[in-house]
Parts: structure tokens; sequence; C-alpha cells
């Protein structure tokens, strides 16, 4: 037993120490699963991490790009909006439409300003450059430079000017419309870039100017002036200088002006279309725009004229200049053609030349004053040939000039008649809006004033017919409402009569309902308890007698304490059925039945005939008569009927009919001792008869009140 | 009621032949002892008990019927 034990306590402990081993292998599971879950976990976080990372970091780069998206960030999520201003800075303005207006109109003054600095600048510059180039030959040609400085500025500050107007003019009417805006923006592009073009222009045409001056007066020094041989060269040299500027500067100037044609031309253009789209609002734009054009276009080609006239002189200097040098050149020539080994600087040459070659020298000399001489007394003669030819010529050319001139002129002064009348129509336009704005006006209030007259005047007579309408319906519904109240409150009078009368009804009939009810109700138990009786009567068997009735009589006479019959019936149940109960038919008539023979057999006894002889006598009779079984009795009992033979047999059919009354009445007749024999029976059948009777009285009774209770539908 | 008359029967029948009987025994035994078992007392014994017995039945038979009178003295 004991090895037993142990076996089951090993086993126990092997299996328990097996469970706890998987158990352990189960954490260590858990722990090697947790370490590897673990990693997981790391991983877990990792990946969180980066999601949230990358989800901030895009929703920062989109609220950077997206100014609503920031700001429904920025509202949605709190503390966002101080992630965002450190992330981005304060964000921008919102686009809102009155905050549209102020931008516009700020941008046109930034752009004026930018426009103005920039043109500033670039006359400055300009400015500075012609005055640079004359700074570096300021000393002798200051007077004009300066004035080219002055002309220039004084044209830059017009085109600034010209440029500012047009900048100044869009702005306020920039709630007109986006074709005005578009025609305004378009204008002043090509306005600044014409205007920027023409400055540049005019700059390179002053600059060109001055470098043709330069370059003439160079050379008109180079000609006439006697300085000594080793600056002669560096003059020539300033000169190649100045001849190399000046046709850098004419080329530039050429391309300047080209240029500032084109975007001349473009504005043109620009403003041609501008005119062909007939917006009304356009018109003091394009106005301005042209009179700018014409301004620019006056001042090239003032500018143009003064170069080409500088050009022109500059190249009559050329020609003296190239016919002096071609005549030092002959005569150089014709020197070294004489004497070979001397050098062109001739005046120094006093004391090396041989008499042979001065004499050379002198004959050439001498031949050359005769050739000299001869030619200008030729020249002297041919002069006023030439000189009429020269003036004819001259006079073409004139002729060309100022026709050129007066039609530049003529076109010149006809656009700015154009412009004028222009001006003085878009003007006397505005006048007459205005005028007939105020007469609107004059009209408008005259109008106002006449429908307030008329107005009012309206206002009395509606009011008074609307208060006379008002009293008389006010009337109206004065009396409809007394009306109103009066029948209400008859109505009202007349339903709570009804309605009293009616509760009244109600309430009494409840009453007798309530009265009637409960006589019901006690008709009921009344009828309940003489049905207990009735039954109790059935309880008989078939030898012994019925419950003792004294409980469903007592209950029969508590149901019934009010009714006096009742009462009497209940009491007049005979005491033998209240104690002890009563038999039924059916045991008296079986008990009948063996008393009959027994009556039969004592038929002859009476109390006088009462000895045992006659009891013989008797039985014999009896065993020798036969009657009928059953006879039904007579209406009337004659004196034979009085036999007791007979008296049975009618009893006996009686009983056998269920009446035992009748029975009962005609055993009643037997005398002697048939009588004594049956005395028995008849008083139970009597107290039956008794008991039967009240009961049944006692039932037609509570049916009777029963039926008294119950209400005809 | 009926019952009795049935009872009384039996007390009767019962009785005569006792009486009877007990008659016949007397008689027998006077005959015996003292008549030399000659017959005549035996019947005379069993005709007296006999005859009580139908007297007795008789007048049980009759008891409801008999009149018990008493003499009222005057004074």
């Amino acid at each position: 037993m004991l090895r037993a034990c142990l076996r089951g306590a090993n086993a126990t402990a092997r299996n328990n120490f097996g469970k706890t081993r998987l158990t352990n292998l189960q954490h260590c599971r858990h722990y090697t699963a947790g370490e590897t879950s673990g990693g997981g976990a790391a991983k877990v976080v990792a990946a969180g991490l980066v999601t949230v990372g990358g989800g901030i970091g895009g929703t920062i780069l989109y609220a950077k790009w997206d100014n609503k998206f920031r700001a429904a960030v920025e509202n949605n999520v709190p503390y966002s909006d101080w992630l965002l201003g450190l992330a981005l800075g304060p964000p921008s303005p919102k686009s809102g439409l009155p905050i549209k207006k102020q931008k516009e109109l700020a941008q046109p003054p930034s752009m004026m300003d930018k426009q103005t600095n920039v043109s500033k600048a670039k006359s400055e510059k300009k400015v500075k450059e012609a005055a640079e180039s004359p700074a570096s030959e300021m000393s002798p040609v200051p007077i004009q430079p300066a004035q080219s400085i002055e002309e220039a500025s004084a044209e830059a500050t017009h085109i600034i000017s010209a440029i500012s107007e047009v900048t100044s003019v869009p702005a306020p009417c920039d709630t007109e419309g986006a074709a005005v805006k578009a025609v305004s923006a378009s204008l002043e592009e090509s306005l600044t870039s014409s205007a920027k073009a023409t400055l540049q222009a005019i700059g390179a045409q002053e600059a060109a100017l001055q470098a043709i001056t330069r370059h003439t007066l160079k050379l008109k020094e180079a000609m006439e002036a006697e300085v000594p041989p080793q600056e002669k060269s560096a003059q020539w040299k300033d000169l190649e200088a100045a001849l190399a500027d000046r046709t850098g500067a004419v080329n530039d100037a050429e391309t300047a002006l080209s240029k500032a044609n084109e975007a001349l031309d473009s504005l043109k253009s620009v403003i041609d279309k501008s005119k062909g789209l007939k917006v009304s609002a356009v018109r003091p734009l394009v106005l301005a725009a042209e009179e700018n054009l014409h301004n620019m276009v006056v001042d090239l080609d003032k500018v143009v004229t003064k170069v080409h006239s500088a050009e022109s002189e500059a190249k009559i200097v050329s020609q003296y200049s190239e016919l002096v040098n071609e005549a030092k050149q002959q005569f150089q020539r014709e020197v070294s053609s004489l004497t070979p080994e001397i050098q062109a600087n001739w005046k120094g040459l006093t004391g090396k030349l041989s008499s042979d070659d001065l004499n050379a020298l002198i004959a050439h000399a001498h031949r050359r004053i005769d050739q000299l001489n001869r030619e200008l007394a030729e020249q002297r003669v041919r002069e006023q040939i030439h000189i009429d030819a020269a003036l004819e010529q001259q006079k073409l050319e004139d002729q060309k000039a100022l026709e050129k001139a007066v039609s530049t002129a003529l076109q010149h002064i006809k656009e700015e008649a154009r412009l004028e009348q222009e001006r003085k129509l878009s003007e006397l336009r505005e006048v007459m809006e205005a005028e007939m704005r105020t007469q609107l006006r004059r009209q408008a209030a005259a109008h106002t004033d006449h429908v307030r007259d008329v107005l009012k005047v309206q206002e009395q007579e509606l009011r008074v017919d609307a208060e006379q309408v008002l009293s008389s319906k006010m009337l109206e519904q004065e009396t409809r409402y007394r009306q109103l109240s009066q029948e209400q409150l008859d109505n009202f009078t007349l339903d709570m009569n009804t309605a009293y009368a009616r509760l009244k009804g109600m309430e009494e009939a409840i009453d007798s309902h309530v009265v009637a009810e409960e006589e019901a109700r006690k008709a009921h138990q009344l009828w309940l308890s003489v049905e207990a009786l009735n039954y109790t009567l059935k309880t008989a068997n078939a030898d012994i007698p019925t419950v003792p009735l004294e409980g469903a009589a007592q209950a029969v006479r508590d149901s019934c304490h009010d009714s006096d019959f009742a009462l009497a019936l209940s009491s007049a149940l005979p005491e033998e059925s209240l104690h002890r109960g009563v038999y039924s038919e059916a045991s008296l008539r079986a008990r009948f039945n063996s008393l009959r023979s027994l009556a039969r057999r004592v038929a002859l006894i009476d109390e006088s005939h009462n000895s045992l002889y006659q009891y013989f006598l008797s039985y014999l009779q009896a065993a020798l008569l036969f009657e009928e079984k059953q006879e039904a009795p007579p209406a009337q009992l004659c004196s034979e009927d009085l036999d007791p033979f007979k008296l049975l047999s009618y009893a006996s059919y009686c009983l056998e009919h269920g009446d035992l009354e009748l029975a009962a009445k005609l055993v009643n007749q037997l005398r002697g001792e048939a009588r004594r024999v049956v005395e028995d029976w008849l008083t139970e059948a009597r107290l039956t008869l008794e008991t039967r009777q009240v009961v049944s009285l006692l039932s037609a009774y509570a049916n009777a009140v029963g039926l008294g209770t119950t209400q005809a539908p | 009621m009926a019952d009795e008359h049935g009872r009384k029967w039996d007390r009767c029948l019962a009785d005569t032949a006792v009486k009877t009987v007990t008659g016949l025994g007397v008689g027998i035994m006077f005959s015996v002892l003292f008549f030399k078992r000659r017959t005549w007392p035996v019947s005379l014994g069993s005709g007296l008990g006999l005859g009580m017995g139908y007297a007795n039945c008789q007048h049980d038979f009759r008891s409801p019927y008999l009149i018990h009178g008493r003499v009222v003295k005057d004074q």
C-alpha cells in the first residue's frame, strides 16, 4: 500500500513536474517569444515613429505650399500654429478681396517707385556716363556736355514723369475691369520698354554727338595748332583714339536708335490695339501713352538731327583735313622728289642743305608759287561759279533738309494737335459728364422733393382711410366678440345644467344599480345556498342518508336574513333532516320493496287479531294471495281499495313512477300491524317529502328573487 | 321497524326452542328421576316449554297493542 502510494505520488509528481517543465518551456518560449516579440515591438515602435514623423513633415511641407491648408490645420489642431510658425515662419497674408485691392494699390506705387528708381538710376547712370565721358575732356568743352547733360536729364525726367503718370493712372481706375487692367499693364510694359530704349538711344546719340564733336575739335586742333613735333604724334594718336571713340559711339548710337525705334513701333502697335478695344476707361491711358510716345519720338528726332548736323560738320572738317593732308603729302612728295634725302620736317633743316638743294628748292618753291598763283587766279575766276554751284547745291540740300524738317515738324505738330484735341475732347467730355451729373442730381433732388410731398399727402389720406376702416372693423369685432362671448356663456350654462342633470341621473342610476346589484348578489347568494342545500339532498347513497343539512340550512338562513319567507322556510326544515339527513327516494323505494312482503305477511294482524294463529293465517294468506305487483291507483279511493294488498300495489306503482307523496299517502292508509311495520318507512318518507318540499319552495323563491333582480335587456 | 318483526320472530323462536328443550330436559329429568322413565313428563315438559314459548311469542307480538291501564282511585 505504501509502495502503491509512493508510486502514485511519484506519478503525480512526475506529471506535475512534466507539466511544470512544459510550463517552463512555455515560459521560456514566452521569454524567447518575448525577446523576439521585444524585437518585433521595437520594430513596431520604430515603424510608428517613422510614420508619425513622415506625417508631420508632410503636413508642414504642404502647409508651406498651401496657405489655406495651413489655416485649416491651425484651426483644427491645437498648438499646430506654434509648430508651423516655428517651422515656416509667420503665415503670409491671406489673399482676400479687401486685401487684394490694397495689394494691387500697393503694387502700382511700388511699381512706380521701382520704375522711377530704375529709370532714375538709369538716367543717373546715363547722366553719370554722359558726365564721365566728357569729364575726361572736361576742360576744353564743358558747355556742350553740360547742355547735353541737362537735355538728357530733362528728357529723362520727362520720360520718368511720363512713366509715373502712366503708372499712376491705372491705379485709381483699377476697379474698372480686367480688360482695362490688361490694357494698362500692356501699355505700361511697352511704355517702360520703349522709354528705356529711347533713353538708351538718346544717351547713345548724345555720346555719339559728343564723340563726334570731340573728334572734330581734335581734328581742327590738329589741323590748325602749331605744336612741337613730339606732341604732334601724341595729338595724332589722341585723334585716332577719338576717331575710334567716335566710330564706336556712332555704332552704339545707331544700334540704340534702331532698338528705340523698334520699341516705339511696338508701343504704337499696342496703343493701336488698345484703341481698337474701344473701352472708354482706356482712353485716358491711351491718350497719355500716345503723348509719351510723341514726346519720345520728338526727343529722339531732335537728338538724331543734332547728331546728323554734328556729323555733317565733322564731315566738312574731315574733308578739309583730308584736303590739307593731301596737299601736305603732295608737297612732301614733291619736295622729296626734288631732294630725296631731305626729311619731312623741313622747318629745322636750315644748316643741312647745300646751295644746289637750296636753289632747287627755291626754284621749286618759285615754281610752286607760280603754280599756286595761277591756281588761285583760276580759282578766283571760278570762285563765283563754284560759289553759285555750291550755293545751288546748298539750296537744294537746304530745301531738302527744310522739307524734311518741315515734314517732321508738321508731323509733330499734327500729332501734337491731335493729342491736344483728344485731350481737350476728354476734358470736355469730363466737364460735360460732370455737368450732366449735376443736372441729373438737381433733377433727382427735385424729383425726390416732389415725390416726398406727394407721399406725404398720400400718407395723410391713407392714414385717415385706414383709421376709419380700422375703427369700423374694431367696432364690428367688439360687437361680434360680445355676442360670441354671451353665446358661449349661455351654451356653457346650458351644458353645465345638462351635465349636472345627467350627473344626477347617473348617480341615481348608479345607486339604484348598486342597490340592484346588492339585491342580485344576495339573491345569487341565496340561490347558491339553496342550490347547495339541494345538492346536499343528492348526497344520499343507497342506504346512507344525506349529510346533515344543518350547514346548508345555516348558509341559507345566513343568506336570507332579510327575507321572512325564506327564514320561515329555512326554519321549517324538520330537525331530523338537519341533524341526521334524509333518505333518498331510491333507498325508500328499495326499502319499500322489502317491506312490502312483510306488510303482506302481517296483513291480517291488527289490534284485535294478533294471536299467533292469526299470524299463521296471515302468512298463509300472503302465500296464497297474488295481486298485481303494481297497479295504478285510481283518482279516488273507495273502500275496496283500502285492502292492504291493493294499497301496497298502488304504492308500489306510485313509487315506481316516482310519486313518493302519493305512495306515502297510500301507505298511510294501512292499518294494524302492517301499518306498524311500515311506520318507519312512512316517517322517513314523510321527512324526505317535507325536506324536499321546503327545499323546492326555497329554490323557487330564490329563483323568483333572482329572476326578479335580473334586468331585462 | 320492519326489522323488529324479524327480530321478534327470532326471539320468539329461540325462546320457544329454548323453552321446549328446557321443558324437555326437565321432563326427561323428571321422567328419569321421578317418574321411572315414563314419557309423559317429557312430553309434559316439552309441551310446557312449547306452550310457554308460544305464549311468550304471542305476548311479544301483541305487546304493541296491549294497553296498560292503571286504576286511579278516587280521593
